[in-house]
């Protein structure tokens, strides 16, 4: 076990590591690797580096924080609802935050980046409020289809307003890219409010991962042993509204990323959430790092949302988990 | 009972036609309802005329056929599944459908409805009809696993609907913005452009699949039971789920091939019809496509006049009446 574990750790780095460096370097420009390095540490005022530095760093950093962010609050809600389909995005809290987004978008945004943040903090919260509304109820009266039902209602609901505010201030196409998700516009500001925020409740993500563990052997198990399910539940979720928050303020709505990489995980590392929570936030890294390659490069110079890429291999999962899961 | 059902249907009925005077008089060439009865006996004004019967009166009828497909076909999947949530909206068939025609229209012109030219508005329906049954046959098969079992097929509706959804959004944002608005009235739900021709298309296969749906109803009634119930009726479980999903496919294909990808109805109207009128589906099915037209027909309304001269899609005010009644119908059923 040991050795698998160091062995996955080794691979999640290079795969961000290596990445980050592609990332940096391929594009609708070329640019070498002794540029990028240069633009790091030897700045000089020519336009490769600027790329460099004012476009991409940020870009290849924003994604790496953002993967992680998000398939560690899917990992986590697995691990609080028992619920193997619990993400962020299927559950609608993406999309409440998506739906303050574009109102803060349409209406003379005053508020700038700090607005967006606000503005998506405000929606990942009431629609986090929500979906403890739903996950509150006796676990064995919260079968899986009723919960994704749910969150499949919500999310269609402030879709659905958000188009309205959209269309009333001519933004739809921009909306669509919100939704749609994408890091056109991930910028150091961006970088460094996922590094403080996301970062912050990580770590008190991570400390709680023991908690998390007993809570999701159940009800009655957790509660012989001395943790509450009922608060973690509330923690976990408090801790998710802010880092689903920010990460919908940089990039928009990606899916299924906090599906995807936690059920990989599982398999090869088994369900002890103090390895799958850390080895979770590397991975999820290192898919949209790479996802989001791929979205620059299929269709050059246009990018494609990177959300299609994520729902690419996230609705298979989908699809076998649901199966697996009914038998 | 008896006295009861009559009640709601001439009730509904009244609601029916109270909402289409409604719907004719209100617009941005506002009519008084002297007018328009004038009009409608024919003695109107050139532009009263073009008003109602060239606008308006196809656009109501056209509402009128939807919210009965989609009504069938949300009465027939909710006895089917024994799932009181499943709307064609929600498990992917009408997403199905909506990709398919975005797909045609992008890949024939960049003109959208009155510049279409005949032969793409008569090939739409049956291309959309076509989306939806490969979706539809693919969450089959999909969910097929020793047999269909009604919660996995909801569940992998879920998962193929937001997968079309994406495919929906690439073809969305390589458009441009003039036809990417129109686009999205396609794809959450608008009436918009309705004309006689697209209701000479719905109206003839809607009345005929509604009979067929109206003529087995009772079918339905035991298929609700459950499946040993059934079995032991004597009714082939697998083979009339078959033809009870073929026809909810078509209910909801030839619905969004006019008028986009429309949520919810397919839940409100069966929903209150059960309310009113019990759970046997010869009575529901025709209240329950009564409440939907008259839904429909509301929501448009409004989503024609709440933000004149813009137009909302009608699917959009409907999902955002329609969510709400979703989560009570949750929260309520233990």
């Amino acid at each position: 076990m040991k050795r698998k574990l160091i062995l996955m750790i080794c691979i999640g780095f290079t795969l961000v590591a290596t990445g980050l460096m592609v990332a940096t370097c391929v594009g609708a420009k070329n640019i070498s690797l002794k540029t990028v390095f240069d633009s790091i540490f030897a700045f000089e005022d020519v336009l490769d580096m600027q790329l460099v530095r004012n476009g991409r760093l940020p870009r290849a950093l924003s994604t790496a924080l953002v993967g992680g962010i998000l398939s560690i609050a899917g990992a986590m809600m697995q691990g609080v609802t028992r619920n193997p389909i619990a993400e962020p995005s299927m559950m609608g809290m993406t999309q409440g935050a998506t739906l303050v987004v574009a109102i803060a978008t349409v209406s003379s945004s005053v508020f700038g980046l700090t607005g967006n943040t606000f503005a998506a903090l405000i929606g990942a919260f009431a629609s986090g409020i929500m979906v403890l509304l739903f996950s509150m109820q006796k676990a064995a009266n919260m079968s899986i289809s009723r919960l994704l039902l749910a969150g499949t209602a919500l999310s269609t609901f402030f879709l659905s307003m958000a188009s309205v505010i959209a269309l009333l201030g001519n933004r739809s196409q921009e909306l669509a890219f919100w939704i749609s998700g994408g890091f056109r516009t991930a910028t150091w500001k961006n970088v460094m409010m996922l590094l403080i925020v996301g970062g912050i409740c990580t770590l008190i993500a991570l400390t709680m991962s023991k908690k998390i563990n007993i809570v999701s052997l159940g009800e009655e198990v957790s509660i012989g042993l001395g943790v509450h399910p009922t608060k973690v539940r509330i923690t976990t979720i408090l801790l998710l509204i802010p880092m689903c928050a920010v990460c919908v303020a940089t990039a928009g709505n990606i899916g299924f990323v906090g599906l995807v990489i936690p059920h990989i995980l599982r398999k090869i590392v088994g369900n002890d959430y103090r390895r799958l929570m850390p080895l979770s936030f590397l991975f999820g890294s290192a898919l949209l790092i790479w996802a989001d390659i791929a979205a620059r490069m299929v269709n050059l110079p246009y990018e494609t949302p990177i959300g299609l890429f994520t729902a690419l291999l996230g609705v298979p999962m989908f699809l076998y988990l649901v199966r697996k899961e009914n038998s | 009972m008896k006295n009861r059902i009559k009640y709601v249907f001439f009730f509904s009925f009244a609601v029916l036609i109270l909402s289409a005077l409604i719907a004719l008089m209100s617009g941005s060439y506002a009519m008084t309802i002297g007018e328009v009865v004038n009009t409608l006996f024919g003695n109107g004004s050139k532009a009263q005329n073009v008003v109602i019967f060239d606008l308006r009166l196809p656009r109501i009828c056209v509402a009128i056929f939807v919210g009965i497909a989609l009504s069938t076909a949300g009465c027939i999947l909710q006895g089917v599944t024994k799932n009181p949530l499943a709307e064609p909206g929600m498990i992917g068939i009408n997403a199905g459908a909506a990709l398919a025609v975005v797909m045609l229209i992008s890949s024939r012109s960049t003109a959208y409805y009155n510049a279409i030219s005949m032969s793409t508005i008569y090939l739409m329906p049956l291309v959309s009809f076509l989306g939806a049954f490969l979706v539809s046959l693919l969450i089959y098969f999909l969910s097929y696993k020793k047999g269909v079992k009604p919660t996995r097929l909801i569940l992998v509706g879920i998962g193929v609907n937001s997968g079309v959804n994406a495919i929906i959004t690439l073809y969305q944002l390589n458009m441009s913005k003039g036809d990417y608005n129109q686009a999205m009235t396609w794809i959450s739900g608008s009436l918009w452009g309705s004309s006689w021709v697209y209701f000479k298309i719905v109206a003839p296969v809607v009345i005929l699949l509604f009979a067929i749906v109206y003529y087995k109803s009772k079918t339905l009634d035991v298929l609700a039971l459950g499946d040993e119930l059934a079995t032991g009726l004597g009714i082939s479980v697998a083979k009339e789920t078959r033809v009870f999903l073929v026809l909810a496919v078509a209910l909801s294909a030839i619905a969004t091939s006019v008028a986009g990808n429309i949520a919810f109805l397919g839940l409100l109207g069966p929903h209150i019809g059960k309310r009113l009128v019990g759970p046997k589906h010869r009575r529901l099915i025709p209240i329950a496509a009564l409440i939907s037209s008259c839904l429909i027909l509301i929501a448009d309304t409004a989503s024609r006049n709440l933000f004149t001269p813009l137009e909302i899609p009608v699917g959009i005010t409907l999902s955002v009446i329609g969510v709400p009644y979703f989560i009570y119908l949750m929260m309520k059923e233990k």
